[in-house]
């Protein structure tokens, strides 16, 4: 206990020193533009930067990184789309690079399990009340109506 | 008796999940495929870095050899361990090398050279990551073979060790002779 209490301000200090490096690290930019800076903004922040342990390129400073905000940067002033900067970007980097991965043929079990797990679960939750109502509401058969007669009267004669 | 084994099945399922998601956890991303696996190399034009005056370009990777393509720099240490399998790979295998001196200088690239061999028939000079960003470079080292026509068939992230060389690079470069 005393030597956490010791180490707790020394691991403090250190995670400060590393966010304060981190924050040196990434470039400002002037935007003329809010809505494109904005976009610049929500673009770096969605794609993975390819080199570093899942850090998106707006807050990493691997030069990869900087080179592909440099790239974002260029192509918004160009005036293409956020699919088209997408795309160029997985184009070179691969799928990787995103964090949502695109809907497609090799992503579609990622996609589609937890949909198809919660229409799997409700049709069997359907199945299952069903089975049990048709169970409760169907009627006694004769055999069945004889026996339960005979152990009322065994009841009340007891 | 049966319908209570059927109770199992959610959780055999699950497990099967668990398991197939497991393995997902052990999977080191730095060896994923370039997205340039099967496309062809990109299109550029660069100066060498022998000569400014030299321009290469995309013509380099369609003269119908199979072609080994090395992404290295001065700065980094693992492009210095794997030069003697790359001289390997030029001189007693024969394989067709070229490199790209990759965000270094001139000087620098060529002091390399000179002090770890040059296994390169030509080195393409990158400085500002033009070529290296086309082809989705990460990280030196980085190794791709391209064969005749200029399609990129292999791709390998980080330092290729001796074993990596007989295991991994020649059995390829077999294949797309």
């Amino acid at each position: 206990m005393a030597l956490i209490r010791l180490l707790l301000p020394v691991l403090l200090l250190s995670l400060l020193a590393v966010g304060t490096v981190h924050a040196g690290a990434v470039e400002v930019r002037e935007f003329d533009d809010p809505v494109m800076e904005q976009r610049y903004r929500s673009l770096t922040a969605s794609m993975r930067c390819p080199t570093c342990e899942n850090q998106a390129i707006n807050d990493s400073d691997a030069p990869v990184s900087g080179d592909m905000r440099d790239r974002i940067y260029l192509l918004l002033q160009e005036g293409v789309s956020d699919i088209e900067i997408r795309d160029h970007m997985v184009q070179r980097f691969g799928d990787y690079v995103l964090y949502n991965p695109r809907l497609e043929g090799r992503t579609f079990l990622l996609w589609g399990l937890p949909a198809g797990l919660v229409v799997f679960a409700a049709i069997l939750v359907v199945l299952i009340v069903r089975s049990r109502r048709n169970a409760s509401a169907s009627a006694l058969s004769a055999e069945e109506r004889r026996r339960l007669q005979a152990l009322i009267n065994r009841e009340r004669t007891e | 008796m049966k319908r209570r084994l059927l109770l199992l099945l959610p959780l055999i399922g699950f497990l099967a999940l668990s398991l197939f998601l497991y393995q997902g956890l052990s999977l080191n991303p730095f060896h994923r495929e370039s997205a340039l696996m099967a496309r062809d190399f990109p299109a550029f034009d660069l100066a060498t870095l022998e000569s400014p005056e030299r321009r290469v370009d995309r013509s380099l990777f369609t003269s119908g050899e199979l072609t080994l393509v090395n992404v290295w720099g001065e700065w980094c240490p693992e492009c210095k361990r794997e030069m003697p399998q790359l001289l390997d790979l030029a001189h007693r295998h024969e394989i067709r090398m070229i490199g790209i001196s990759w965000k270094d200088t001139r000087e620098k690239g060529l002091g390399f050279l000179e002090e770890f061999g040059n296994p390169f028939e030509v080195n393409i000079f990158d400085p500002d990551n033009e070529l290296g960003f086309e082809l989705g470079v990460f990280g030196a080292p980085e190794t791709f073979l391209v064969d005749g026509g200029g399609v990129i068939r292999y791709h390998h992230t980080g330092y290729i060790s001796p074993g990596e060389v007989r295991e991994k690079i020649l059995p390829e470069v077999q294949k797309w002779r």
